[in-house]
């Protein structure tokens, strides 16, 4: 996904970006190699290293009282193959796949109207998205489910209007979860696609438009086609980002839609069962590189 | 073309009504005069505010987070400055994996390198140090300063690094006098970004000192788990003010559209 010629999108989109040019030689001697030691050693000591650590804990075992001892055995995996924590693992593709094809389903037409304003309407929008990613995932949380409550919530203002009878409590519920999730993940997506967004040359859309295409077909037939890599690196950052999010199952959702992260820092932090919980951290990561990877060939497929 | 119009201001609005309703209970929250929050809201105040900073735990854990986000930036920032230059610089091999190396934090869910980093200091004996907290961090978000940085250099001309050469430029005066000036906003952005990000995160800090290392988000959730007060509310609206002003002052000097990625 990175040979294109396609306006690379930037910023936070960093699946889809390539390292820059490198333009002239390459470096010779110890000295001219010296200023990438530094960062090439902090990644190696705090990510790789770390990343090593939990592999290696996921076979060991677990000895009673929160202790383990080195071994190499599947019991940790074999673990996991029980209905709990496969259901759990299903639930956790399908929520965090919804919401990301929502949100991204939300954030393009969004970006792709934004990405046509005036810059003076542009930097205001973009400085009020950027005011939002500020805040925290737990106040996110909270004012979500101020807003779905009985007692202070959206739907007091309905009786209100009256068009409706009595308040409900609508959270913390199913698509109390998923929304929250897409207002978490919408600033980023919109971050993401702007820069594609921006550098589609406007001849695109306007022959579509002379040739009599309604707006709306145009943006379905012209612009989303030619923004594919960038919706689908969008769509991928969006999945992995909910994939991980610990607190709003917790405070939008009930205990049936725990997604693996909770159980994840669960079993790490509270049952004190390392081991168990870098397997599932694993068993995560190679099930969400996997669906990257299918993504990326029927997307390349696609293409073809 | 009127309906036409009509339709996307209709769009556009009902976007930035669902952005905007948390900002609204935030201080909603933060101004009620009651500690229980009741629809309609009764009494106005600016009690809570006042009892932010006359609460020593509120502020202990204000200055734990500002310490943490701070150190963080910096450290993010100056591990993706070489790394960023180093790439853009020369023609090397392993550029791709290095780079790649720099992005996979932002890219694997959170919780995955969080436990990475829960095993790592538990291993080396330093669990629940506020310095584990900031290292975590400062590599958790160095993917930001990394492509910032990058596409900051791909804005330089390289006819100018050329002509300074051709004057007799070496390496670092090159970098002083060319490179750093026109990367410098790229620097700041990046700076900002990672410190508006730690300081609100939560799932790393919280794997790595929850429970020695109180910041201000878990501090947040501890509340509303275990006694719930409209301080956090407070806390929530002076986050996004600061965070408003930080990325306002980058709009006024025209740089941010470009900074995220418009030509």
């Amino acid at each position: 996904m990175t040979t294109t010629r396609e306006p690379q999108p930037t910023m936070t989109s960093a699946a889809a970006v390539l390292p820059p040019d490198a333009a002239g030689d390459g470096p010779r001697g110890l000295r001219q190699h010296l200023p990438v030691l530094y960062p090439a050693a902090m990644l190696l000591v705090f990510f790789v290293v770390p990343f090593g650590i939990m592999l290696a804990f996921s076979f060991f075992h677990r000895v009673q009282g929160g202790f383990y001892e080195p071994a190499f055995e599947l019991d940790n995996y074999a673990r996991f193959l029980t209905p709990l924590f496969v259901s759990a693992l299903g639930f956790s593709i399908l929520l965090c796949g919804l919401a990301a094809t929502v949100c991204v389903a939300l954030a393009l037409p969004f970006t792709w109207l934004l990405g046509r304003s005036s810059v003076r309407v542009q930097t205001a929008w973009l400085v009020f998205i950027l005011s939002v990613l500020s805040l925290s995932e737990v106040i996110v949380g909270f004012s979500w489910s101020v807003l779905l409550s009985r007692s202070a919530g959206v739907s007091n203002l309905l009786v209100a209007l009256g068009l409706a009878a009595e308040p409900a409590a609508w959270s913390p519920s199913f698509p109390a979860l998923l929304m929250g999730l897409c207002y978490v993940s919408l600033p980023y997506a919109v971050l993401v696609l702007y820069p594609s967004v921006v550098r589609l040359p406007s001849e695109i859309t306007e022959a579509a438009r002379t040739l009599g295409a309604s707006p709306v077909r145009t943006f379905l037939t012209v612009v989303v086609p030619s923004l594919r890599r960038a919706v689908v690196a969008t769509l991928i950052l969006v999945f992995v980002f909910t994939l991980g999010s610990y607190l709003l199952p917790q405070l939008l959702g009930q205990p049936q839609h725990w997604t693996l992260s909770v159980l994840i820092t669960d079993q790490a932090v509270y049952q004190s069962n390392v081991p168990f919980a870098a397997a599932i951290a694993v068993f995560l990561m190679l099930v969400s590189l996997g669906l990257i990877g299918i993504t990326l060939l029927l997307s390349e497929r696609g293409r073809a | 073309m009127r309906g036409e119009v009509l339709l996307k201001r209709l769009f556009m609005g009902l976007v930035a009504a669902f952005l905007a309703a948390p900002l609204v209970v935030v201080a909603g929250v933060s101004l009620n005069e009651k500690r229980r929050l009741l629809f309609p809201p009764e009494g106005l105040s600016l009690n809570w505010y006042a009892a932010l900073f006359a609460d020593e735990k509120w502020v202990a854990a204000l200055r734990n987070s500002g310490t943490i986000a701070v150190l963080a930036a910096l450290l993010s920032v100056s591990i993706a400055l070489p790394l960023a230059w180093f790439l853009w610089r020369y023609r090397v091999r392993y550029a791709r994996a290095l780079f790649a190396l720099g992005v996979a934090p932002f890219i694997l869910p959170p919780v995955i390198t969080a436990l990475g980093f829960l095993v790592f200091w538990t291993s080396v004996g330093l669990y629940g140090a506020m310095g584990a907290t900031i290292v975590s961090h400062g590599i958790f978000f160095m993917t930001l300063p990394l492509v910032n940085i990058s596409l900051g250099l791909e804005s330089i001309e390289r006819e100018t690094v050329e002509a300074a050469r051709t004057l007799g430029a070496d390496e670092r005066a090159v970098f002083r006098t060319v490179v750093l000036p026109g990367i410098l906003p790229y620097l700041v952005s990046s700076f900002a970004f990672v410190f508006v990000l730690s300081i609100n995160e939560y799932i790393v800090s919280y794997m790595v000192s929850g429970f020695t290392v109180e910041t201000i988000p878990i501090k947040i959730f501890n509340s509303l788990r275990y006694g719930y007060t409209p301080i956090m509310a407070v806390v929530a609206v002076l986050f996004v003010a600061v965070s408003f002003t930080v990325f306002g002052l980058m709009a006024r000097n025209g740089r941010l559209l470009r900074i995220l990625g418009r030509h």
